[in-house]
């Protein structure tokens, strides 16, 4: 599964990170990183971090 | 037409749909809207949307394939209801029946009956609302806004940041009072005095002046301003005219049960988002209406399985519902952002930072954290959530 993040629309706002920690993460400058390539398995708590996005920046594909 | 009828085609309607099918069920859901858009993000209209234009086809959810087959029924909106017979009559005079019911309607902004002409009086709530606002926002236009809650206090950075003049007036004593309390209200207010905003706390508007267009807002205390548009920004009123007359206590939106269930309601029955009033175990009293943006997708998920459940003859769920209310506003170059119940305190304490700069409040009420708030302090609220879930 593919994880795509709008860094343009990205606020690191960091709702995602609640939802699937171990694939989204705020740093230590508060910025949003997270992980592009992720096992299918995970896809509903991903979906979830795409719903809560305020600013809707999360696609999975 | 059998199946599930979802009355409110916005990120409401929208994830109740999708969790119904997660949830298995696969008979037929008809979303009713009153726009002619389908489900789109609103918290942008007042900013990063109302700054650059208004393009409604940038602000559509993505839907998930799993409703693909939904039929969107848009441009009409609910105006009767008959819980018995299991019908809602649509204002194109569609009447769809339906096996369960969703009341996904929202609010929209509560209107002030003030004297005088109205045109160049807009309240903010849909994308059409946000274009007609943005034509009106030219360099050196003289804005007045009503209200200073966030819609209010986010129109007003916009506006200044596209070289407008801006008054806001407001009968409270700060801005954003309410949920972020006098301390933080007042360092926001100092931030937006900063960029040029005027405010007039503790006034009302008597009246507007003008031949057809408003020209000018008379304040209580005879004060004038010049003003080529208003916002009108001073609260909410919940959309559920469409449910009158089947008994129901339309007070304060829909009282629901931990399944979503609207109470007393005569057939299988639904509501979410806004007008959903709704227990919280993580945050014990009275049923509450939440309307932050996170909430319709709190509320739908758990909505969606009841359904599935209820549709398939099988129990459903019901474990109390917890969710954490969460807020963020974007105003200048800060960002506010919440997690829980501020608006419940009876004492509030700043523990990280000042208020003139970045910072961290805690909420408390008899000695409980409820909520909390940060100003430009993202990363740094994580470990509050958690103790607010219970789970320090």
């Amino acid at each position: 599964m593919k994880v795509t993040v709008d860094m343009d629309k990205c606020q690191h706002y960091g709702q995602c990170c609640f939802e699937a920690p171990d694939v989204f993460e705020l740093d230590a400058d508060g910025k949003l990183q997270y992980v592009a390539d992720v096992a299918e398995e995970r896809r509903a708590d991903v979906e979830s971090a795409a719903d809560v996005c305020p600013m809707q920046a999360i696609v999975v594909e | 037409m059998t199946g599930i009828v979802i009355v409110g085609a916005g990120l409401g309607g929208l994830r109740t749909a999708e969790s119904a099918r997660a949830a298995g069920y696969q008979g037929p859901i008809t979303i009713v809207g009153e726009e002619s858009h389908l489900p789109y993000n609103r918290p942008p209209l007042s900013k990063e949307a109302l700054s650059t234009g208004v393009a409604v086809d940038d602000l559509h959810f993505r839907r998930k394939p799993s409703v693909d087959d939904v039929t969107w029924h848009l441009g009409a909106p609910a105006i009767g209801s008959d819980l018995v017979a299991r019908t809602v009559t649509l204002a194109d005079g569609t009447v769809l029946s339906f096996q369960a019911l969703v009341a996904a309607t929202g609010i929209r902004p509560r209107r002030l009956p003030i004297d005088g002409p109205q045109a160049g009086c807009i309240a903010l709530r849909t994308a059409d609302d946000a274009l007609q606002l943005r034509e009106r926002l030219i360099p050196g236009a003289q804005v007045v806004i009503l209200g200073a809650g966030f819609i209010g206090c986010e129109v007003a950075a916009t506006a200044i940041k596209l070289g407008c003049t801006v008054h806001v007036v407001a009968i409270d004593t700060e801005p954003m009072i309410r949920p972020l309390g006098a301390e933080l209200g007042s360092a926001m207010r100092v931030r937006h005095e900063h960029h040029g905003v005027h405010f007039h706390l503790g006034r009302f508007v008597t009246g507007f002046v003008g031949d057809e267009q408003i020209t000018r807002v008379i304040l209580d205390d005879g004060t004038e301003l010049a003003a080529d548009v208003v916002v009108e920004a001073v609260g909410s009123v919940a959309n559920v005219e469409w449910l009158a007359g089947n008994g129901l206590d339309l007070s304060d939106g829909l009282l629901v049960d931990d399944a979503m269930a609207v109470i007393d309601a005569p057939c299988p029955m639904f509501a979410v988002g806004d007008i959903a009033r709704h227990p919280n175990a993580w945050f014990p009293g009275p049923a509450r209406r939440i309307e932050h943006w996170n909430m319709p997708t709190e509320t739908g998920k758990r909505a969606g399985q009841s359904l599935a459940a209820v549709l398939s003859g099988a129990p459903m769920d019901t474990s109390a519902f917890a969710a954490m209310p969460s807020f963020w506003s974007d105003q200048y170059s800060h960002k506010l952002q919440s997690f829980g119940m501020p608006g419940l305190a009876d004492h509030i304490t700043v523990v990280t930072g000042s208020p003139d700069g970045p910072c961290i409040a805690e909420y408390r009420r008899d000695g409980q954290l409820v909520g909390v708030v940060g100003i430009d302090m993202t990363a740094e609220l994580a470990p509050y959530r958690k103790q607010l879930m219970g789970q320090q």
